[in-house]
């Protein structure tokens, strides 16, 4: 199946509920499978999730490969990877996605290990290109550019795998943009196929138990905040960060950190913003005690205004902001905070 | 119930560049990386696993090795290990390991592990800084055929063949049991790795690999020759054993850059438009006015 150019896309869900990532990267798919030609594959992996089906092809998938099983009900690494891999061995689709969420940077490397794929982690962008090879001296026509960022996020790489496919990617949550449902692409039309897969496991499959398991909703929406205040190494201590909070609330806005300030324990990783933290575009950016490591100003310099906050005049952070005060974060939050409680009265 | 076994462990660690504290003179003017002012340092989340691994040999006992792989100064790690009261290390080096990506790393590390043998647990940390790409434990524990826990934050339990461990996840957590042996990905919330203790720094700091036999004789030229040191060290368990791909009896085309299906297209330096910015006094006429503007732009409502 040489020419075989079709897209898969890892369907993550969780008690019924198809994550955002998986929604993001059909959407993706679909701009890929314009340049390639392929179809745009869905992987629908649990147990009575068959309703799901529908969601993944108005979404964007051309067919839904449905492994539906009680042993699929709950996550876990050997039983999916069992169906993927069979399945990728079988049909050799082109490129293989993943969300790059705990669950798809679980199973995507046992599924490229076990087929013997490359695999890319945590892409903040996919196109297609050419690519002479430095080993062979070869030119490799279409392949997957998997982009992301290295060496801590100061560097952005460009991986190709030219040969031994599928081409695995996992890729970022929230960088892709996901289309609007089309309700007119429907299950049996020429454009949406159920395929119902009957998976089969051994015991080995089976060698891990869960025991039990407790979810929680994230606290934090960085991604869609109109305001952003964020702290870093900077605002010195812990206490010293609830200035930040309260700056956030007053105006409405969510907290964001710098990994300084996460690695410091000031405030949880939901909270970092960055090349590898979250990537925002808000309306308001106000960088407290960042100095403006470049992959944090690449994770949020094209938002609207900034304000910089910082002692060292010539932190990296003020070459992307609006608005420069050189001054103690200690000192400069109040003076905002009263600023904000003066002008409400 | 009560077990009474005990369990091996190895714990695979890795020497990376400290890529959390680039700061704004580890970039050049150029924007290139000035690696020089990046220092080697032991991955941070592989000192969380081999802390777990300690603490379960604590309380069980069994046997701790450490294994990595690296150019030969990656020999520094081993000792910090050492340091720390492990029983055994390993340095993985070869030219023909260079340029793997993480099949081919993993591929290399279930070569060493099978020649280890007996084991039932292995360690790792979920990922390294360096790459941030938490592959090489999964694509490990794949070569070996065996389950992986990754996110591992506790081990509850463990009794018989059996392993009880508590995974942490950003929006939860999970209790799971397996079947040994298995890998386990440790996260960083799992615990305080201990400090290297200062009668091990004593013991052990003369440690070496006989990749770093010659620049050792250069300090020590009482020795004369490799063989001496090498006796020296071999009779007081100073030697660090230094497999290559020929010891590990590896297929060669499944090493290094030959073994690694993925390659750098190319690199790119983020490169950020700067912008024109006011300054503003930071007193409270200065920080009024500012906000005077921002509601006057509707950017604060």
């Amino acid at each position: 199946m040489a020419n075989n150019r079709d897209i898969w896309v890892f369907i993550e869900q969780e008690e019924g509920t198809i994550a955002e990532v998986s929604l993001e990267l059909l959407a993706k798919g679909q701009e890929l499978a314009q340049t390639l030609g392929g179809q745009v594959c869905g992987l629908l992996c649990g147990y009575e999730v068959g309703d799901l089906a529908e969601t993944v092809i108005h979404h964007g998938a051309d067919r839904v490969l449905l492994a539906d099983h009680p042993e699929l009900a709950i996550y876990r690494t050997l039983p999916y990877a069992r169906v993927a891999a069979d399945l990728v061995r079988e049909r050799k689709p082109y490129i293989f996605l993943f969300g790059a969420s705990p669950i798809g940077r679980d199973l995507a490397p046992r599924v490229a290990s076990t087929v013997r794929a490359g695999l890319t982690a945590d892409c903040t962008d996919l196109q297609i290109g050419d690519y002479t090879s430095k080993k062979d001296k070869q030119v490799y026509k279409d392949l997957l550019y998997q982009i992301r960022p290295a060496f801590g996020g100061n560097l952005i790489a460009t991986i190709v795998n030219p040969t031994m496919h599928p081409q695995m990617a996992t890729v970022r949550e929230g960088v892709m943009r996901r289309h609007e449902p089309d309700t007119a692409r429907q299950n049996a039309t020429r454009q949406g196929v159920v395929e119902k897969i009957a998976p089969t496991f051994d015991a080995r499959d089976l060698a891990l138990k869960v025991l039990s398991r407790e979810t929680r909703e994230s606290q934090v929406n960085l991604k869609s905040a109109p305001i952003i205040v964020a702290g870093g190494a900077g605002v010195g201590s812990q206490e010293n960060f609830e200035l930040i909070q309260d700056l956030a609330h007053l105006l409405g806005g969510e907290v964001g950190a710098s990994r300084a300030a996460v690695d410091a324990g000031y405030v949880s990783r939901e909270h970092q913003v960055g090349q590898t933290g979250v990537t925002v575009r808000p309306r308001l950016y106000i960088a407290a005690g960042i100095s403006g490591a470049i992959q944090h100003r690449a994770g949020m310099s094209e938002s609207s205004k900034i304000i910089a906050i910082n002692t060292d005049p010539n932190a990296p952070i003020f070459q992307i902001a609006h608005y420069k005060i050189v001054g103690d974060v200690a000192e400069v939050i109040p003076m905002l905070i009263r600023a904000l409680r003066e002008k409400a009265k | 119930m009560v077990s009474s076994r005990t369990y091996n462990m190895v714990v695979l660690v890795k020497q990376v560049p400290d890529t959390h504290n680039v700061t704004s003179n580890a970039m050049k003017e150029d924007g290139t990386m000035n690696r020089s002012a990046l220092p080697a340092i032991f991955n941070p989340e592989d000192l969380n696993a081999l802390e777990m691994a300690i603490q379960v040999q604590e309380r069980y006992g069994g046997h701790v090795t450490v294994v990595t792989m690296g150019p030969p100064t990656a020999a520094e790690v081993l000792r910090e290990a050492l340091y720390r009261g492990v029983d055994r290390v390993i340095l993985l080096s070869d030219k023909k390991f260079a340029g793997a990506d993480t099949l081919a790393t993993s591929y290399t590390l279930k070569c060493a592990i099978e020649k280890i043998g007996d084991y039932d647990l292995v360690f790792c940390g979920r990922q390294a800084i360096d790459g941030d790409t938490a592959q090489v434990g999964p694509q490990t524990a794949e070569k070996l055929g065996i389950p992986q826990i990754t996110y591992a934050e506790s081990v509850v339990n463990l009794e018989g063949d059996e392993i009880v461990v508590e995974r942490a996840f950003p929006m939860g957590k999970e209790l799971v049991k397996c079947a040994l042996p298995c890998l386990l990905t440790v996260v960083a919330s799992a615990n305080r790795p201990r400090p290297p203790s200062a009668r091990k720094q004593i013991e052990y700091k003369l440690a070496a690999t006989p990749l770093e036999y010659r620049s050792l004789l250069e300090k020590w030229n009482e020795f004369g020759t490799e063989e001496a040191l090498d006796t020296y060290l071999a009779a007081r368990h100073l030697k660090i054993p230094l497999w290559t791909a020929a010891d590990l009896g590896a297929d060669e085309g499944k090493l290094g850059l030959a073994g690694s299906p993925t390659q750098v297209y190319k690199v790119n330096f983020v490169v950020l438009e700067t912008t024109e910015s006011k300054e503003v006094l930071a007193n409270s006429e200065g920080i009024a006015a500012l906000m005077q503007e921002l509601v006057k732009e509707y950017i604060v409502g």
